[in-house]
């Protein structure tokens, strides 16, 4: 057994843990942050992307005891006191998500776009920035659209 | 996932002892092949030296004619930084397409030479600017170092640190995305330097990366996309699978070759 320190969503945490715990495992297991998913566990999909020091990463394929002193934002982290991060309103919104699954994801991958970018962002763009993470469901279309407009909407935010 | 030690060193000689002291155990990097192949079990290292907390090992520096990038270099640190988009854009092109978003904020240009998957982008891009591998042991020219799929000049405990590119006159990488997974189903480099033409193949070869002589000659002669024409490669050892037979990987050589020769006159 390890130890690991971080800071979650602006929570220190610590643990002793297998060294073999993923990222995804520890915030799912250990910290019972289920709204980070785990789609293929083969580092394809990107339904576990979640911010390690202020990054896009597959949790899936990172090793909790790698980001030990870090700081981890997760899908739970962006919304506060009860208002929705602007790029949730904006999947909300545009009907950027069916099930759902791939959602956190996305909307993480997006964040961290827009956070890289800036918030004009073309449709070319978006999709390719996208590359990582699958949707069955949509037909990508109004994920693309979700991002565009969340990324217009988080210039007004903070 | 099989049970192994964690080790986290933070100078490349506590790197290199740990390695040796810990049968069977391997350097973490990025995590981005290896966590993946332990996954699926066909990796079991007893121990693992990651080497993300060792000082000095990340960063990118122009000296003299060169671009040096420390091992632990993230692919997006690559794409995005001003030096190596001033001095050496065909590598930033080229790091700025690997994989995706994720993958590119923990992958490393160490872990991606040092690995040399025969559909990695970087194999190409050292061998056609002739790089030179640096460890902690000694220097290894790219002509040396690539040995073939997922083999190299590497000995047991050589730990790469740096990575030095001499700056061409002109250079461009083309790459044909498999695009379900987006490694090179065929990726080409090409890189001039004076009169000096390498050009070096990703993706296509059983044997990983390799330099395509014939498409040299002809770039020497000229260096222009037209001077390809009718020119290929022997694809008898190329990959065949489901994505795209040896005949077809073949040809795609000389078209990505093409693609490249006019990005690099910035056509
Ligand atoms: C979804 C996905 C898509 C990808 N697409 C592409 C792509 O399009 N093109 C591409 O080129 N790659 C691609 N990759 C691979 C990616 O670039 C990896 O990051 C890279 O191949 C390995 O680098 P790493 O830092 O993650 O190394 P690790 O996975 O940590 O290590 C890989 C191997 O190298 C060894 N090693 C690591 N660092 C050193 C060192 N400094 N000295 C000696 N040995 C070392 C390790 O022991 C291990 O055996 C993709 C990966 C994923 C998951
Ligand atoms: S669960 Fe991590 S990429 Fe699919
Ligand atoms: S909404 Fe169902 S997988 Fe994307």
């Amino acid at each position: 057994m390890v130890s690991v320190s971080m800071t979650v969503n602006g929570k220190a945490v610590s643990a002793k843990i297998d060294p073999r715990t993923l990222l995804v495992q520890f915030l799912r297991e250990n910290l019972l942050l289920t709204g980070t998913h785990v789609g293929c566990d083969t580092s394809q999909c990107g339904a576990c992307v979640v911010h390690v020091d202020g990054l896009a990463v597959k949790s899936c394929t990172t090793l909790a005891v790698a980001c030990d002193g870090s700081t981890v934002t997760t899908i739970e982290g962006l919304a506060h006191d009860g208002a929705l991060h602007p790029m949730q309103e904006a999947f909300r919104e545009h009907h950027g998500l069916q099930c759902g699954f791939c959602t956190p994801g996305m909307i993480m991958t997006a964040v961290d776009l827009v956070n890289r970018k800036g918030h004009t962002l073309d449709e070319h763009t978006i999709r390719e920035e996208l590359e990582g993470n699958i949707c069955r469901c949509t037909g990508y279309h109004n994920i693309v659209k979700s991002v565009a407009a969340g990324a217009q909407a988080m210039a007004g935010h903070k | 996932m099989y049970a192994f030690a964690y080790h986290r060193p933070g100078t490349v000689r506590q790197a290199q002892s740990a390695l040796h002291k810990h049968e069977d155990s391997k350097l973490l990097a990025g995590g981005q092949t290896l966590i993946p192949t332990m996954k699926q079990r066909l990796a079991s290292p007893s121990a693992l030296i990651d080497l993300g907390h060792v000082a000095g090992l990340a960063g990118i520096e122009k000296k003299g004619r060169n671009i040096v990038i420390g091992a632990m270099t993230r692919h997006a640190d690559v794409a995005s930084s001003a030096v190596v988009q001033e001095h050496l854009p065909a590598l930033a092109d080229l790091a700025a397409h690997i994989g995706d978003p994720a993958v590119r904020h923990r992958g490393t240009i160490g872990g991606s030479l040092a690995n040399n998957d025969p559909s990695a982008d970087y194999p190409a891009a050292a061998l056609a600017l002739g790089a030179t591998i640096i460890t902690n042991k000694r220097k290894i020219a790219a002509d040396d170092y690539f040995q073939g799929m997922f083999t190299t000049a590497l000995e047991e405990g050589e730990i790469i640190t740096k990575v030095s590119f001499p700056m061409p006159s002109k250079a461009a990488y083309a790459k044909f995305p498999n695009p379900a997974s987006r490694y090179a189903m065929v990726g080409v480099f090409v890189a001039k330097k004076g009169s000096d033409v390498r050009v070096a193949v990703t993706g296509a070869s059983n044997d990983g990366v390799f330099r395509a002589a014939p498409l040299e000659a002809a770039l020497h002669t000229k260096f222009n996309a037209k001077s390809l024409e009718g020119v290929s490669v022997d694809h008898t050892s190329f990959i065949s699978d489901i994505h795209g037979s040896a005949d077809y990987r073949g040809n795609l050589v000389t078209v990505m070759a093409k693609r490249a020769v006019l990005k690099a006159q910035g056509k």
